[in-house]
């Protein structure tokens, strides 16, 4: 199972910032071990925030986004003790989802 | 092949002979980048491992690490790494984080301190004891670094990390102030600090351990001083003997009173 991502989400004058760090291998296929062998791809390909129930940002990832990747970005709306769930697929069929309050 | 090597070789001889041409612009630029990577340290994913790691059951035992002694009392991690290494009474020895954390995964845990002295770094529980620095050490984050060098063992480590800093050896008769003993210096895109100098020191102690965006690896002090025996073309160091500790104490003692900057991000 995937390890939980670190997030954090702020908001300030009618828009919350929101930074998120995921904890993955963001494998990109085009690499070879030390015997030779192509090590398999394995990346996120899908990434969704929802502030509460709202889709507030759906972005597509792939093999060119670095290892344990950083995401940070802003919205319009969100409160303090608002509900933010962020959400990730990978192409092993993979997911995680983790949840904060907004501070 | 040929006009890269004369590429390296010119730029070795740039770095090398014009330390005041390149460094102020240099070191803008790599001031705006650790700037840029700084805000999202994925050595925070490790903290929160560690974080973990120091409360779960684990280990023959099955004890957490939760009466753990730092040296602020068991279980307080709050500003401990910052006035690492210590003398600890119940060891009778200096300790770094590291040695420390190893003593008490083997007394509360368990878990033998051989298996962490002969693993590999970034593996098995020397891996998990790397999680648990990466936690330690972000609660010292902003807090003077405040080594008790009045302590007679620790000034003992002092005198000696000194003079295995000074001292030459391996294929090159290098010692490590080959290489840290000098201002502006730099190997290819890394400044290296002057830690002869209180400045150059409190730079080096500071900024490690810290997550490498070129490897994605988090690399602890011991791993840092391991990776410098090696450029330094010598033996590599038995993890967490009395050298690696002695110069620890040696780099952090005259580093004293700077703030900690930890987890750091490198390039
Ligand atoms: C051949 C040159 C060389 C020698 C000898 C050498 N180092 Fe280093 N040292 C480096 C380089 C290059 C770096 C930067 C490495 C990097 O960032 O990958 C470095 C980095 C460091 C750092 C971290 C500095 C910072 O600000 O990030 C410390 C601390 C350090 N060395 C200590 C030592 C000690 C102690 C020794 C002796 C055991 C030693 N070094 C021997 C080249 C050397």
């Amino acid at each position: 199972m995937a390890s939980p991502m670190r997030i954090r989400a702020a908001a300030k004058d009618g828009v919350t910032e929101v930074r998120v760090l995921m904890s993955h291998v963001m494998e990109t296929g085009q690499r070879k071990d030390s015997s030779g062998a192509v090590i398999p791809a394995h990346f996120i390909t899908e990434l969704t925030a929802k502030h509460n129930d709202r889709l507030v940002l759906a972005a597509e990832f792939g093999p060119s986004v670095s290892t344990n990747p950083y995401l940070a970005f802003k919205f319009a709306g969100g409160a303090k003790g608002d509900k933010l769930v962020v959400s990730w697929v990978d192409n092993k069929g993979d997911s995680r989802s983790d949840e904060v309050q907004i501070a | 092949m040929r006009r890269q090597l004369l590429f390296t070789a010119l730029g070795a001889a740039i770095a090398l002979t014009s330390p005041l041409a390149g460094a102020a612009g240099d070191e803008l630029n790599f001031d705006a980048y650790r700037e840029m990577l700084a805000d999202g340290n994925p050595a925070e994913l490790l903290e929160m491992e560690g974080e973990e790691l120091w409360r779960t059951a684990r280990g023959p035992k099955n004890a957490t690490l939760e009466q753990c002694d730092l040296g602020r009392g068991p279980g307080v991690v709050e500003g401990a790494a910052a006035q690492l290494p210590r003398y600890f009474a119940d060891t009778d020895k200096v300790q770094d984080l590291e040695s420390r954390l190893m003593h008490c995964m083997e007394a509360q845990q368990g878990i033998p301190s051989a298996e962490i002295i002969n693993g590999q770094f970034l593996k098995g529980e020397r891996g998990k004891l790397a999680a648990l620095v990466a936690y330690v050490v972000t609660h010292s984050k902003g807090k003077p670094i405040a080594i008790d060098l009045s302590h007679p063992r620790v000034k003992e480590m002092y005198d000696m990390g000194e003079r295995a800093f000074r001292y030459r050896t391996g294929a090159m008769d290098f010692a490590c102030s080959s290489c840290h003993s000098q201002d502006g210096k730099r190997i290819r895109a890394t400044q290296l600090p002057n830690i002869t100098k209180p400045e150059g020191a409190a730079e080096g102690w500071s900024s490690w351990p810290a997550y490498r965006v070129s490897n994605s690896q988090f690399w602890t002090m011991q791993h840092r001083l391991w990776d410098c025996f090696r450029q330094q073309r010598t033996a590599e160091p038995v993890f967490a003997s009395d050298v690696t500790i002695a110069l620890s104490v040696f780099m952090a003692g005259k580093g004293n009173g700077a703030e900690a900057r930890w987890p750091g991000v490198k390039r």
